[in-house]
Order: C-alpha cells, then sequence, then structure tokens
C-alpha cells in the first residue's frame, strides 16, 4: 500500500492542494498505528472495564448499588443518557443541515462529526437499558405481540423516545456508511495487503462511474433532507420526557427548542474536542485549518448564547409567572444545597463561550479545546440540574424532599460510557477515512487544461 | 467430465469490449464527452472520483429514480406508524386522562419518526438498487485505480473494427493515455 503502510512521515504541502494530496493525505492515517493511538485506545477500553465491572455488579446485587434514593429515581443514568444523545446532534447539524446549506467548510470535518453521532447514540442507548435494571426484559419496551395481549402506551413519551432515538441511530448509521462508500473506495485503490481486502469489501464495488454518481448524489441529498427534521425532533422528543410531567422545572414549553440548542452547544463542543487531538495525531493541518475551528467556535457561540437565553427565560418566567411551585422549584436550584451544580451549569454554558466573542480566542485551538471541555462539563451538569436538581427539590410535597449522591456506581458506568464513545471513536479513525475524501474534493477546484 | 457451472455466467463475465480513455483534466474529459456524443456513441461509463456537474450537463442524463424511493418509503412510513399507534390503541383500550382511545396528536410523533426511518430506508434501498446494480452490471467494463484518486475516465464500449477511430478521438480531446479492453 502506498499510503497506510508508508512511513508516518507528513508529505509537504502543495502550494495548491491537489487531489492527489488529498487521497494520500487522508489514506496515510489509515496506516499502522503509532505509540501515543495505542495509549488512547488502552486508556478507552480501561475506563469501558471499569463501566462493565460496575454494570455486573449492578446485574448481581442490582439498582440499590447506584445512588437513587426517595424521590429522586432518575438520576446519573438519565443524565448520561440526556448528555450522550446531545452530543450526538451536532454531528447531523454538521453532516446534514449545513449540507444543505451548502457550506464548504463542513466537508473537512464532518465526518469526524458524523462518526461521533453514530458512537454518541450508541452509547446513549445503552443508559435507558442500564437504568431499567433487569436488562433481560429490555425487548418489553418494543410493541411486539404476545401471549399477554399487551402493548406500549403510545401516549407515552417514553415510548416517542424509544421510536426517535431507534430512527436517528438507524438514520445516521446509513447516513454514515452511505457517505463513507466512496471514500473507501479511493483508499481501497491505494490499498494492499489485509486492508485491501477489507476495504474490498467495505467499498461494496464502487467504482464512481456516472450511473453510480447520480443516484448516490441524489439519495444523499434526500438523506439529509431527511435527517434535517430527524435531528430536530430527537432532541424534542427527549426534552418532551421531562417537560410532558407535570415535575416544576420540567413542565415547560420552552424545552424543545431549548434542549436542542443545547444539544448542538455540546455536541459541536464535542466535535472540538475530538478534532483537537485528530489533527495532531494524523497531521491534517493542511486540510483542518484555523477556519474551521473559527467557524465551529461561531457555531458554539451561537448556540451557546440561545442557551444562555433559554436559562434566563426559566428564571425570569419562574419569577414573573408567580407561580409560588415553580417559583419554589427554581429558588431550590439556585440557592439549595446543589446550588454549586446551578452555578458550574451557567457559568460554563452562559458566560464562557462570551469569551469566543473574541477572534483571537476563536483561533486560538489550544484555547478551543480547553474551552470545549468546559462546555462539556456545563452540559453535563445542566442535565444533571434538570433531572436530579428538579426532582430532590420537588416543590409539590416540600416533606419529601431529599438528597441524592450518586455511588461509585454510578461514577463507574458513566466513566465506561465515555470509554466506550471513544473505543468505538478511536477504532473507526484508524480504520476508516476520519475526514471525507471525497467531499474534500469538492471543494478544490478541479484540474482543468483550459485548452477548451 | 466438468459439470456446467451457471453461476460462472452469472459472475465470471467476459470484459465488454471498447476503448477507456484516462483523463488528467476535468474540462478534457467533459469535451470528449461531448464529441462522443456527437458521434453517436451511447452507453458512456465516465469515472470521476468526485460527482461533477460538468460532467452530468454534459452526459445529460434523466434525473435518478431515486427521489421515488424516498417518496413512497415516506408515505408507507407515515401509514404504517398510524396504522401501528391506532391499532395497538383499540386492540388493547386504555384510557389515560379521559382522551378518546385513539389520540392522534401524540401519535403524530410516532408517524412522524416512521416517516424519516422508512423515508431514510429505502432511499438507502434505491440506491442500493440503482447505483450497486449498475455498478455490478458494469463490473465487466474496465476501470483504473486512479479514477478514484485524482483521474477522470471515459469508457467507450465498441468493437474492435470501430476502435482506431475512438481512440484518436479520445487522443485528440486530451487524453493522458488510451487503453483498449
Amino acid at each position: 500500500m502506498t499510503a497506510p503502510s508508508a512511513p508516518p512521515s507528513v508529505p509537504a504541502a502543495p502550494a495548491r492542494v491537489t487531489y492527489d494530496y488529498v487521497t494520500r493525505t487522508i489514506a496515510r492515517t489509515l496506516g499502522d498505528p503509532s505509540r501515543g493511538y495505542y495509549l488512547l485506545l488502552g486508556a478507552a477500553v480501561g475506563l469501558l472495564s471499569i463501566g462493565i465491572v460496575c454494570l455486573l455488579f449492578m446485574l448481581r446485587y442490582g439498582l440499590g448499588l447506584a445512588g437513587y434514593s426517595h424521590p429522586v429515581y432518575w438520576a446519573v443514568f438519565i443524565t448520561c443518557f440526556v448528555f450522550w444523545v446531545g452530543i450526538a446532534h451536532s454531528g447531523t447539524l454538521i453532516s446534514a443541515i449545513l449540507f444543505l446549506f451548502r457550506s464548504g467548510w463542513r466537508t473537512a470535518v464532518y465526518r469526524t462529526a458524523e462518526a461521533m453521532t453514530v458512537f454518541a447514540v450508541m452509547t446513549a442507548g445503552l443508559f435507558p437499558l442500564i437504568h431499567i435494571g433487569r436488562q433481560w426484559y429490555f425487548y418489553w419496551l418494543i410493541p411486539y405481540p404476545n401471549d399477554s395481549g399487551l402493548w406500549p402506551n403510545f401516549k407515552s413519551p417514553l415510548i416517542w423516545d424509544e421510536f426517535a432515538i431507534g430512527t436517528y441511530f438507524t438514520v445516521s448509521t446509513c447516513f454514515l456508511i452511505l457517505g463513507l462508500i466512496p471514500d473507501v473506495a479511493a483508499v481501497r485503490d491505494l490499498a494492499t495487503g489485509w486492508r485491501r481486502k477489507l476495504y474490498d469489501i467495505t467499498a461494496l464495488g464502487w467504482r464512481g462511474s456516472n450511473e453510480e454518481w447520480r443516484h448516490f448524489t441524489r439519495g444523499y441529498l434526500y438523506l439529509a433532507a431527511l435527517a434535517t427534521p430527524l435531528v430536530l425532533s430527537v432532541h424534542s422528543v427527549v426534552s418532551w420526557d421531562f417537560a410532558m410531567a407535570i415535575v416544576p422545572g420540567w413542565h415547560a414549553t420552552i424545552f424543545a427548542p431549548y434542549f436542542v440548542a443545547g444539544a448542538i452547544y455540546s455536541g459541536v463542543a464535542m466535535v472540538i474536542t475530538l478534532l483537537v487531538p485528530i489533527r495532531r495525531l494524523f497531521s491534517l493541518e493542511v486540510l483542518i485549518t484555523e477556519h474551521h475551528f473559527e467557524n465551529l467556535a461561531k457555531l458554539c457561540l451561537l448556540t451557546g448564547m440561545i442557551v444562555g437565553y433559554a436559562y434566563t427565560a426559566e428564571y425570569f418566567i419562574a419569577w414573573f409567572g408567580g407561580n409560588p411551585y415553580e417559583r419554589a422549584a427554581f429558588w431550590y436550584r439556585a440557592f439549595g444545597p446543589y446550588w454549586w451544580a446551578s452555578w458550574t451549569m451557567i457559568i460554563c454554558n452562559a458566560f464562557l463561550p462570551q469569551l469566543l466573542w473574541f477572534k483571537k480566542i476563536r483561533t486560538n485551538i489550544t484555547a478551543l479545546f480547553v474551552l470545549s471541555i468546559f462546555v462539556n462539563i456545563g452540559m453535563w451538569f445542566e442535565r444533571f440540574v434538570i433531572i436530579v436538581v428538579s426532582l430532590a427539590g420537588e416543590p409539590y410535597s416540600p416533606w419529601t424532599n431529599g438528597g441524592y449522591n450518586p455511588t461509585w456506581a454510578d461514577w463507574g458506568v458513566m466513566a465506561g460510557s465515555f470509554g466506550w464513545f471513544f473505543m468505538w471513536f478511536l477504532l473507526f479513525v484508524k480504520n476508516f477515512p476520519a475526514v471525507s475524501i471525497a467531499e474534500v474534493k469538492e471543494v478544490l477546484a478541479p484540474p482543468q487544461a483550459g485548452r477548451h | 467430465m466438468a459439470l456446467p457451472n451457471p453461476l460462472k455466467e452469472l459472475f465470471d463475465r467476459p470484459p465488454t469490449p471498447g476503448v477507456l480513455g484516462v483523463f488528467a483534466h476535468l474540462d478534457s474529459a467533459v469535451a470528449a464527452i461531448r464529441t462522443l456524443k456527437a458521434g453517436g456513441h451511447r452507453d458512456l461509463t465516465v469515472y470521476s472520483p468526485i460527482p461533477r456537474h460538468e460532467l452530468e450537463e454534459a452526459l445529460d442524463q434523466p434525473v435518478s429514480p431515486v427521489r421515488m424511493f424516498t417518496l413512497v418509503g415516506g408515505i408507507a412510513g407515515c401509514t404504517a406508524g398510524a396504522w401501528l399507534t391506532l391499532w395497538i390503541s383499540y386492540d388493547w383500550p386504555l384510557v389515560v386522562g379521559g382522551k378518546p382511545v385513539g389520540s392522534v396528536p401524540p401519535y403524530v410523533v410516532i408517524m412522524f419518526e416512521m416517516t424519516i426511518l422508512f423515508g431514510a430506508l429505502s432511499t438507502l434501498l434505491g440506491i442500493a438498487f440503482n447505483a450497486l446494480m449498475a455498478a455490478r452490471r458494469r463490473g465487466t467494463i474496465a476501470y483504473d485505480p486512479r479514477f478514484s484518486n485524482d483521474r477522470f475516465g471515459i469508457f467507450v464500449p465498441c468493437g474492435a473494427d470501430r476502435a482506431p477511430g475512438v481512440e484518436s478521438l479520445l487522443t485528440g480531446s486530451g487524453a493522458e493515455e488510451v487503453r483498449r479492453a
């Protein structure tokens, strides 16, 4: 194989980026992994094993090992579920919505984002199953004909959620695989040995003939057009898991747009968190430039502003609406025993992104990386505050209010989810093109002889 | 005695005779397509590393039928969603909050998700059916690994008698390499 098995030296960037340069630079990322890669992969697998051990203990001794205590029965696992579904969203925003808007800069980053989507939904999907406790009955969620004549209640938002997440996972996986086909074919044509065999199968016989492109481009467009309303619907439906209930702090009409904006915000931050090391590890500085990071930062700023606005609106309406229960819930949120969680969320999500108004910060990769991690922490706490703190301080029955403290089982499973996500992601970027070969070429000027 | 193998003919078909031209430049390939079409050549196979509208315009192909797959899939999904939720509601009637057993507003969510799911899967099926079938049918047509990198290719199916003419035509349009298959 010319590219992947060649020494990992970086080809000198030509004066003008050519098609050939793009193919070889991206194909080179699939070569034999470095030690740094194995270290990262080892760390991910290590985290995953911690999660698996905790999960096995919970299987044996029950959900009591997690910190559930009355009235908080939706806690870290549901927080993680919403967190990971949210992470997924910006991937579809970048790959589908920006595709429909024909924004050229997405081509260099969308594959990473799309892969992140698929693995984040895979991670998110585990949490409802962990949360139900008796995992071996998970199929009860599915409407299937059974002897008892029982069916799920389609008026329940939890069933909507199941359909939304299931559809989202299926469609984003299709979208990722479809986009990969021409790129895998490009790598196949350079590869030798076992990689050649792998890509020969996964390219599905793609040759880039006019007949293939004709159907591919049309189908890709329609998939993007279907994925766009889907991504908006998924986090809306996730928000309705809460908004349909009458718990103050959950029962708000603002929830759907608020959750969608928050999801895209956290997802863009995660894209930055993932792209920075990948760009360094694979020396992709020519293809993924400061310009891309600046655009991601602008997206982060925009959605961060929407999230900040939603926080303001929530507190304002709690006060201005004059509903004593609502007011009590938000007072508990800001000044109750969980004040630290609420203020972490507000500082990380509403105040820190204001730094992105400065171009110096938007174009400083290190600053962006650090900021993106803070955003992720803040967005995890946002879900924690909404879910746990609203339940703990539920003002209709203040005598039941109680504290909730996550245990080692909660933290272990959460750590495991990060390991699971990063493991799949790292395996993906080493075995399949992490930057789209065909789409990066599409934004370049085609080679012209200029004679005709 | 060797037994006849009907699968051999299906999977090991002989290569299609013709001429393959390799182009380094997009405009040369477009010019060659126009000249070939003017010369009465049909059924060209044009390879390119990326989809280019210049090639599409020169080839002047009909719009892909994939859109019908998307439409039919979407409608089928919406119908399936409505049927699933309503039929299940009446099969096991459950009155929630004094609302009708079959309440359509919450079912719209399911209908919407099923529209997207079926629409997307059927789009994928449409692409697979059309593009993979095309690829399979064209599996006997000469290919060059450079076409997925930075070269454009035109394959003209023709017999040995017409091949020299096609060869000179492709070279004249700026092909950097021409070979017979």
